[in-house]
């Protein structure tokens, strides 16, 4: 088995699908935390929506570079979203809901319209479940992922402490003068970055489970934000590694591979955190 | 200098005004408790002295060397906090926010600043423990002590006792008028009256009426002793 995961490894594009797999896991499950923490738990389905319906324009327009109109049309929603949310007309729930529903819808009815490929369901499919899409990687595209992963890294790194507070008490950290919608504004563009990356990795569908396993099964177990946040992206890079090699050897898709794989590490955090927490207490 | 000037703040959502007219002042060492019934405007005005919202009218002024920011405050717990996975340090240290401006990591002397506050609160053995695994009582020393890292002037308590037993509220209390004596102003909205108006050495009574003057000249007021009677808590004059 192992060797013949070796000669797989000897090929490029499984080479590049680990190592955005990887970075893609990682990236996701560090905000995975906050988001759960403060409900934004959707966000990253809406999101995922939103990426699905700029895909299916740019490939209406025949874009070759399609990243070039996805990002700033998701970064412009995560942007929309949030204030949206801060506002009390339309809540925060059903704006996600309504730009996630509208965005799947368009992008649908665009892609049926001017269908360019005889196999339309299948099409629409990969876009969702990531089925294939990472497995047929550019170079260009592994190094945009490599280099936005660091981008998105550092500027967690940095921005570490600030993230806790406007987490923890928003109003607290805004009446000791931090400025808590500027970084709530670059909590959301950070989202809107990770999940255009996940796009390649999972599919608009299975993005919510990278953004949400790792945080919930990390705070099963775990009563330190450090420490959650540390798990949550170790837990994370680990069932990406694992998920990928399980569908490399079986050939399952890649995606809900790597989700199903999330979901039973969770269970099995739970299950620890139960049995640890019923003998301390 | 006065640390906090009030003058003709009117308060409101979406220009619906739900109290004007308000003018006080609050000077080192004073411990003010806000009083009204629900919707009279009290944590409005709270919000508003934090900078959270903007006034509909008027002005609020401070001085005595204290800034826009150096304002401790003691929110109500929020859902979020419920299941929030924090250390009581991680809390504490949160507090010294405002003295980093852009820096990304907090410096020895904040760390040394939430441990002095710790101490001071008496949970420093908690350090390590989870927030949300804490009573009631501990969680608002928590949150006492992260405000206690924002300043050394004057500290904004929200209904510090609300949802305590009544040991942990005569602990907050104590805590609260131990701060106070060391010149620490305290400016606290409570619905518990009594024992509000057994520490306070100001009022400022919010609703149709606004009454705002020292706790004696409150208690001789009309306005004071009807409110008083309607809770049926005269006794304590």
């Amino acid at each position: 088995m192992i060797v013949k995961l070796f000669m797989y490894l000897e090929y490029p594009f499984v080479r590049y699908a680990i190592i955005v797999g990887v970075l893609i896991a990682l990236c996701s499950s560090l905000l995975g935390v906050t988001l759960v923490l403060k409900r934004f738990s959707y966000i990253g389905d809406g999101l995922s929506h939103v990426a699905f319906g700029a895909m299916a324009i740019a490939t209406v327009l025949k874009l070759t570079n399609q990243m070039v109109l996805i990002l700033p049309v998701t970064i412009l929603c995560a942007v929309v979203l949030l204030r949206t949310g801060q506002n009390a007309k339309i809540k925060g729930d059903a704006a996600i809901a309504m730009i996630s529903v509208g965005a799947l819808a368009f992008g649908y009815m665009l892609m049926n319209v001017f269908s360019t490929s005889s196999n339309l369901t299948g099409d629409v499919c990969s876009t969702l479940f990531g089925s294939t899409s990472i497995l047929t990687l550019t170079k260009w595209e592994v190094w945009l992922c490599i280099a936005l992963s660091v981008v998105v890294v550092i500027t967690f790194a940095l921005l570490y402490n600030k993230i806790f507070a406007v987490t923890f008490d928003e109003d607290f950290a805004k009446a000791v003068g931090t400025n808590a919608d500027a970084y709530n504004l670059v909590i959301a563009v950070v989202i809107a970055v990770i999940i255009v990356l996940a796009m390649n990795l999972v599919g608009s569908l299975l993005i919510s489970a990278l953004v949400i396993f790792p945080a919930l099964s990390a705070m099963r177990l775990f009563n330190s934000f450090r420490k959650v946040t540390l798990f949550s992206a170790a837990f994370s890079v680990v069932c990406a590694l694992l998920g990928l090699f399980i569908s490399i050897l079986w050939g399952t898709p890649v995606g809900s591979t790597i989700v199903t794989v999330d979901v039973f590490a969770f269970f099995l955090c739970w299950m620890v955190g139960a049995c640890l927490g019923g003998i301390k207490r | 200098m006065a640390l906090i000037t009030v003058k003709e703040l009117s308060l409101g959502y979406d220009n619906i005004e739900i109290a004007n007219n308000i003018n006080f002042s609050v000077s080192q060492g004073d411990y003010l408790c806000i009083v009204g019934e629900n919707g009279s405007g009290k944590t409005t005005l709270m919000k508003t002295l934090l900078g959270l919202k903007d006034p509909l009218r008027g002005q609020i002024l401070t001085g005595d060397g204290l800034m826009k920011n150096g304002i401790g405050y003691l929110p109500q717990h929020t859902d979020v906090q419920k299941d929030f996975p924090a250390s009581v340090k991680e809390i504490v240290l949160s507090g010294c926010q405002s003295h980093c401006g852009f820096k990304p990591f907090y410096s020895r002397k904040d760390k040394e600043l939430a441990n002095e506050n710790m101490e001071k609160m008496g949970i420093t053995h908690l350090k390590g423990r989870s927030y949300r695994q804490l009573s009631g009582g501990q969680q608002q020393r928590i949150l006492l002590a992260r405000a206690l890292c924002a300043t050394r002037k004057i500290l904004l308590l929200d209904e510090p006792v609300s949802g305590l037993d009544p040991e942990a509220t005569y602990e907050m209390y104590r805590l609260i008028e131990k701060l106070n004596k060391e010149n620490v102003a305290v400016i606290m909205i409570s619905h518990d009256i009594d024992s509000a108006l057994a520490y306070a050495t100001h009022v400022l009574h919010m609703g149709s009426d606004v009454f705002f003057g020292t706790r004696a000249e409150y208690l001789e007021s009309r306005l004071g002793k009807r409110y008083l009677e309607t809770l049926g808590g005269g006794e304590i004059a």
